[in-house]
C-alpha cells in the first residue's frame, strides 16, 4: 500500500467517522439525564435533514437549519411530552420498545409527509467537486464542516453542563434522581429539556452530513446504529470520547474495505459492537466503576 | 390439567375454521392462515424468552433466517454433474434427492429432512455461541447486542451468492412429511397443508406449555423476577438463560424452515430488523407472558398483515401498536382488566 | 313504494346487462414496493397505475369494460408478495397481476402464477424473470444485458479496455454485475476490480479509493438503482479521479442527477428514452407515447416521470391492448401478447415471441450523458 492511497484511506475513514460521532453525541444526553438509550434518535437526523431541504425554498440556508433545528427541537419535546413523561419508573424493556415505536412512527411520518424521494443539501461551501488536497489525498471540504461542528458542540456541551444552571441540574438528574428531587431540581423538565437537546443536536448533525450522505425518510435506522456502536466504543454518556470512538471506527471500515469485500463493511462495524459489549461494556475510554453505577 | 385446558378449545377452533372456510367457499383464507401459524411458531419461543426468562431479543429474524436460508439453499443448490468422492458418499447416506424443475432440467440436491437438521442445528449452534456472552448483558445492551447479531445475519444473506443476494431464494420444493403429505404451498394441498401448520404450531405449544409448569419454567420465571434471589436460591441462572435462549432460536428456526417450503422461497427482508422489531411487539401485546395471548396475536396480526389490510400503513400499524400497548396496557391487551380498574378507581374515590 | 321501484330498476338492469355486449369489469391485480427498501420503484409505478386506469375508465374502459385495478404494497417484502399472488389468484380472480416491482419477488411469484394460470408481467429487470421462459409471465422492463451490450459498444468505441464494476446490493444490482462480467469477454474488455456496495450507503470514498489504485482503470461502470449512484459520482470527482463514469439504466431519474450537482456532468448511461422525449426527433415512433405519458404523469403528480413508472405504463398498456384485440379471455390474451407485434412503449417498441417474453431489443436502449443538469443523448 502507498502512503498516498494509505492517507486516502485514512481520510476516507475521518469522512466516516466524523458522521457517526456527530450522530453518537445525541444519544449520550439523552442517555446522561435519564438512562434511556433513544432508538428514535436516527429519524431526529434524518427529520432535521428533511426539514431543512424543505425549509431551503423559501430560507437561505442558515436560516433553514436553524429552523430545522427549532422544528425537530419541537417533535422531541412532543415525543417526551406525550410518551415518556407521565410514565411511572417504566422498566428498561419498556423504554425500548416505546423508543422503537416512535422511530418507526417518525418514519412513516416522513414518508407520507416527503415521499421516497432522495434529497441533498448543498455543499456548505464549495459544491459536488470540490475538494481539499492533503499530502497528494484529497477531500471534501464539507467533512471540515462536520468536524468543525462536532467539536463546537462538545465544547459547548461540556461548557454547559459545567457552567449554567441549568446544565448543572441536568447533570444532577443523571447522578441521582431522587436527591435531585430533593434539592427541588424539576427533573420531569429536564427530561423534556434532554430531549430536546438531543433532537436538536441530532437535526444539527443530519443537516451537516445531509450534503455527504444525501437524505430519505429510511436514512435514520442506519446511521442510528452506527451512532450506538459508536457511543458504546466511547463509553455512554461520554461525547468527547464519542468523537474519538467514531473517527477510529470509521478509520478501522475504511481501511478495511481494501482487505475485505465492501459488502461487509456494516458487518464489521457491528461485529466490533458485540465484541466491545462482550469484553468491555463500558467502553474503550470508559470506567468500569462509573458504569456499574449506572446499571438499570 | 388446567393448563392443558385450552388445548381442545384450540383444536375445534382449528377445525371449525376450516369447516366453516370450506362451507362458506372461502378456503382462500386458510393460505394466510396457515403462514401465519409459522409465525406464530417464532412468536411463542421468543415469548417463552421474553415473558419467561425475561430477557429481550431483537434479533429472532436472524435466527428465523438461519433456518430458512440454509435449507432453502441446500435443497436448491444443484449438485448434478458434480461429480466428487463426498457428493456420491452422501447419495449412497441417501441424503440426497433427485428431481425436475419446472422446466424438466434434472436436478440433484440434497434431501429437504436433511436439508431441515442441518438448519437447526445450525441455529442451535449459533444461539449457543453467541447465548453465553450475549445473555450476561442487560436492558439496552442486551437489546443492542441482539439486535446487532440479526444485522449480521441479514447482511450476510444480502452479500453471499449461495444465498441468492438480494433476490433470496426461490423455488425451494415441498418438504415431505409422510407419504402423501407434505408442506408446500400448492393450490391443491391447502386443508393438508393447514392442518399440518396448526398441528405443529400446536405441539409446539404443547412442548412449551410442558415446560414453563415443570421445575425449569418456575426457575425461569424466578429469574425474572430477580435474578440476584433466584441465583441465592440455587437456580444456575446463566445455565437457565442459555437453555431457553437457545430453544427460542430453535422455535424460531423451524418457523423459517417451514414457512420456506411452504411459501417455495424466502428473502432477505425475513431476516431483517423490522421483522425482529415486529416479533417483539406481537409478544409484548400478547401480554409477555402468555403463551396464549402471543399464539392469539400472533396469528390475528400477521394474518391481517399478509391480507394487505394495512396497506401502505403496515410498519406505521405495527409502531403504533407498540407505542400504544407499552404506553397503556404493558401487561398485553388480554390483560387490561378493564373492570378491575374501574372498581379500584372507584374505590379509591370512595375512600376519599 | 320506493324499495318497490329500486326493485324494479335493478331486475331490469340485471335482464339488461346481457345485451350490452361485453359489459362488466375486468380485475387487474398489482403487487408493488410502494412503501419500504424499493419505494422508488413500487412509488412511480402505482401512480402511474392509477392515473392510467381513471383515464381508461373515463374513456368507457376496453370495449366497455370497465376495468377495477387492485394495488397490493407488498413493501419489497417476498412473503407478502406470495400471500398477495395466491390472494389475487384465487379469491379476487383477477385476470392478470402486473408488477411486482423487484426480481426477488417476482421470481417468487413466478411459478405460483403459471400454476394458477394467470398472466404475470412482471415490472422487475432480471432475465431470470423470463428466461426459462414461463407461458405466463412476461417483463416490461429492457433487458439488462442490452444494457451492457450498449455500454461496452459505447466503450470499445472510446478504445477503453480494462475497468472496475460496482453494484448495489439490490436484484438489480446483482443481475447487471452477472451481465456485465459475462458479456465484457466477447467486448474484449477486461474486468479488473468487482464491488458490490450497500443500497443505503453513505460515503464510497473509501472504496473509491481502492478502485484509484489500480492505476490501469480506464472507465468505471456502476449498476444501481440507489442513491449511491450520486454518492459515487460525487466521492470519485472529489477524490479527483478523471475516468468516464457509466451507470446503468437505473440513474435514469433526474433526482439522482440533482442530487449529484456538478459531479452528475457528463456521466454516461444507456437508458428508454422517456428522459428525452422532448429532444427526440418528431418521427420517432415513441415520440408521441413518450410526450403523452411524462406530460399526463407531470402533470398530475407534480414529479419528474421515471423510466421505473414507464415500466408498469408499459404493462399497463400492453394487456390492454391485448385484451381489447381478443376481449377477456384469459388464453387467448395470453396467446395475443405472445405473439404481439409493434407495440411502441416507454421502454421501446415490443415485439413478443413465444420464445421471448421481453420483446425488446438493443435499439430499445439510447446513450444518454448528463449536461447542465439535464439529460442528453450522448454523441461521440
Amino acid at each position: 500500500m502507498t502512503l498516498e492511497l494509505c492517507i486516502q484511506y485514512l481520510l476516507a475513514g475521518i469522512t466516516y467517522g466524523s458522521i457517526y460521532a456527530i450522530v453518537a453525541i445525541g444519544f449520550n444526553i439523552i442517555y446522561n439525564t435519564t438512562g434511556i438509550i433513544n432508538f428514535a434518535q436516527g429519524e431526529f437526523v434524518m427529520l432535521g435533514a428533511m426539514t431543512a431541504i424543505s425549509l431551503q425554498n423559501w430560507l437561505p440556508l442558515p436560516l433553514a437549519v436553524a429552523g430545522a433545528v427549532a422544528v425537530t427541537m419541537l417533535v422531541g419535546a412532543l415525543v417526551e411530552i406525550c410518551f415518556i413523561r407521565w410514565l411511572d419508573r417504566p422498566s428498561v424493556l419498556r423504554m425500548i420498545i416505546i423508543t422503537i415505536g416512535v422511530s418507526i412512527l417518525l418514519r412513516e411520518a416522513a414518508l407520507h409527509i416527503w415521499g421516497d424521494g432522495v434529497y441533498a443539501l448543498p455543499y456548505f461551501t464549495g459544491n459536488e467537486v470540490s475538494s481539499i488536497s492533503v499530502l497528494g489525498a484529497t477531500i471534501s471540504p464539507q467533512i471540515l464542516w462536520v468536524i468543525g461542528t462536532c467539536a463546537v458542540i462538545v465544547i459547548t456541551l461540556n461548557l454547559f453542563f459545567k457552567l449554567t444552571p441549568v446544565g448543572q441540574e441536568m447533570r444532577a438528574c443523571a447522578a441521582n434522581r431522587t436527591a435531585a428531587i430533593l434539592c427541588g431540581i424539576d427533573t420531569r423538565n429536564m427530561v423534556t429539556l434532554s430531549f430536546m437537546l438531543a433532537a436538536g443536536i441530532g437535526a444539527l448533525a443530519g443537516c451537516v452530513v445531509s450534503p455527504i450522505t444525501s437524505s430519505q425518510y429510511d436514512g435514520g435506522t442506519g446511521l442510528a446504529i452506527k451512532g450506538f456502536t459508536v457511543a458504546v466504543l466511547g463509553g455512554l454518556g461520554n461525547s468527547a470520547a464519542a468523537v474519538f470512538a467514531g473517527l477510529l471506527l470509521g478509520i478501522i471500515e475504511a481501511f478495511s474495505v481494501s482487505v475485505m469485500p465492501l459488502a461487509f463493511q456494516d458487518a464489521i462495524a457491528i461485529a466490533i459492537l458485540l465484541v466491545i459489549l462482550f469484553v468491555r461494556p463500558y467502553g474503550l475510554f470508559g470506567d468500569r466503576e462509573a458504569a456499574r453505577l449506572q446499571e438499570f | 390439567m388446567r393448563p392443558y385446558l385450552p388445548f381442545p378449545f384450540l383444536l375445534c377452533l382449528v377445525v371449525g375454521v376450516q369447516l366453516l372456510t370450506q362451507w362458506t367457499d372461502t378456503a382462500y383464507y386458510l393460505t394466510q392462515l396457515t403462514m401465519a401459524a409459522y409465525y406464530a411458531l417464532l412468536v411463542i419461543g421468543l415469548c417463552l424468552l421474553m415473558g419467561y426468562a425475561g430477557q429481550i431479543s431483537l434479533g429472532h429474524a436472524g435466527f428465523f433466517g438461519i433456518g430458512g436460508y440454509i435449507s432453502a439453499a441446500l435443497t436448491t443448490h444443484n449438485l448434478a454433474g458434480v461429480d466428487n468422492s463426498l457428493i456420491r458418499l452422501l447419495e449412497r447416506l441417501g441424503l440426497l434427492a433427485a428431481s425436475t424443475d419446472m422446466f424438466g432440467d434434472p436436478l440433484l440436491t440434497v434431501h429437504p429432512w436433511a436439508a431441515a437438521a442441518i438448519a437447526i442445528l445450525t441455529a442451535v449452534l449459533v444461539a449457543w455461541l453467541i447465548g453465553g456472552p450475549v445473555l450476561k448483558l442487560t436492558g439496552h445492551y442486551l437489546a443492542m447486542a441482539t439486535l446487532g447479531f440479526g444485522i449480521i445475519i441479514y447482511r450476510i444473506a444480502l452479500a453471499t451468492p449461495f444465498f441468492g443476494e438480494a433476490d433470496g431464494i426461490s423455488e425451494v420444493p415441498p418438504l415431505p412429511l409422510l407419504p402423501g403429505l407434505a408442506i408446500s404451498g400448492d393450490f391443491s394441498a391447502r386443508v393438508t397443508n393447514y392442518y399440518i401448520a396448526w398441528g405443529l404450531l400446536a405441539l409446539g405449544l404443547l412442548l412449551l406449555v410442558n415446560l414453563i409448569h415443570s421445575r425449569i419454567g418456575l426457575a425461569l420465571r424466578a429469574i425474572h423476577g430477580s435474578e440476584e434471589a433466584a441465583a441465592s436460591v440455587g437456580v444456575d441462572t446463566a445455565k437457565a438463560k442459555l437453555k431457553t435462549f437457545v430453544l427460542s432460536a430453535a422455535y424460531a428456526a423451524a418457523a423459517g424452515i417451514f414457512l420456506t417450503h411452504y411459501n417455495g422461497g424466502i428473502g432477505p427482508s425475513e431476516a431483517g430488523i423490522m421483522k425482529s422489531v415486529r416479533y417483539v411487539a406481537i409478544v409484548a401485546v400478547g401480554g409477555m407472558a402468555s403463551l396464549w395471548g402471543a399464539l392469539l396475536m400472533a396469528v390475528l396480526l400477521n394474518f391481517l398483515s399478509l391480507r394487505g389490510l394495512f396497506g401502505t400503513y403496515d410498519d406505521a400499524v405495527f409502531g403504533l401498536i407498540l407505542i400504544a400497548i407499552m404506553l397503556f396496557a404493558p401487561d398485553g391487551v388480554l390483560r387490561l382488566g378493564i373492570a378491575a380498574r374501574l372498581r379500584a378507581w372507584r374505590q379509591a374515590h370512595a375512600s376519599r | 313504494m320506493k324499495r318497490l321501484t329500486s326493485l324494479l330498476a335493478a331486475l331490469c338492469a340485471a335482464l339488461l346487462l346481457p345485451l350490452t355486449a361485453g359489459a362488466g369489469t375486468i380485475k387487474i391485480g398489482a403487487i408493488l414496493a410502494v412503501t419500504g427498501p424499493a419505494s422508488f420503484l413500487g412509488g412511480p409505478e402505482s401512480r402511474t397505475l392509477v392515473m392510467l386506469a381513471e383515464e381508461l375508465n373515463a374513456k368507457g374502459g376496453i370495449n366497455g369494460n370497465k376495468v377495477e385495478l387492485i394495488i397490493k404494497d407488498s413493501g419489497a417484502n417476498p412473503e407478502k408478495a406470495i400471500s398477495f399472488a395466491k390472494q389475487l389468484i384465487e379469491e379476487e380472480k383477477v385476470f392478470a397481476i402486473l408488477g411486482p416491482s423487484t426480481s426477488g419477488e417476482t421470481l417468487k411469484i413466478k411459478k405460483i402464477c403459471t400454476q394458477g394460470k394467470t398472466i404475470l408481467i412482471s415490472c422487475a429487470a432480471a432475465e431470470l424473470i423470463v428466461n426459462p421462459v414461463s407461458p405466463y409471465v412476461f417483463k416490461t422492463p429492457q433487458k439488462d444485458s442490452h444494457a451492457a451490450a450498449k455500454i461496452f459498444l459505447t466503450m470499445r468505441k472510446q478504445g477503453i479496455k480494462k475497468i472496475a464494476v460496482l453494484a448495489g446490493n439490490t436484484g438489480f444490482g446483482k443481475a447487471g454485475k452477472a451481465q456485465l462480467l459475462k458479456l465484457a469477454p466477447q467486448y474484449g474488455i477486461e474486468v479488473v476490480a468487482t464491488e458490490v456496495y450497500d443500497k443505503r450507503a453513505t460515503d464510497l470514498s473509501a472504496v473509491v479509493a481502492k478502485l484509484m489504485a489500480h492505476k490501469e482503470i480506464q472507465a468505471v461502470v456502476n449498476w444501481s438503482i440507489v442513491p449511491a449512484q450520486a454518492i459515487l459520482a460525487k466521492n470519485m470527482r472529489q477524490a479527483g479521479w478523471r475516468v468516464p463514469l457509466f451507470q446503468s439504466h437505473g440513474f435514469g431519474n433526474i433526482k439522482y442527477v440533482e442530487a449529484a450537482g456538478k459531479a452528475a456532468e457528463g456521466i454516461i448511461f444507456p437508458a428508454g428514452r422517456l428522459l428525452i422525449a422532448d429532444l427526440l426527433p418528431d418521427d420517432h415512433p415513441q415520440k408521441p407515447v413518450l410526450l403523452g405519458y411524462k406530460k399526463a404523469y407531470e402533470a398530475r403528480y407534480h414529479e419528474p416521470v421515471s423510466t421505473f413508472g414507464g415500466h408498469a405504463y408499459d404493462a399497463f398498456k400492453i394487456l390492454c391492448r391485448a385484451i381489447g384485440e381478443v376481449g377477456p379471455d384469459r388464453e387467448k390474451v395470453r396467446a395475443a401478447i405472445e405473439n404481439m407485434k409493434g407495440f411502441v412503449g416507454t421502454g421501446g417498441v415490443f415485439n413478443f415471441t413465444p420464445q421471448d417474453h421481453n420483446g425488446l431489443d438493443i435499439d430499445s436502449f439510447a446513450m444518454l450523458t448528463v449536461k447542465d443538469g439535464k439529460f442528453v443523448p450522448y454523441e461521440q
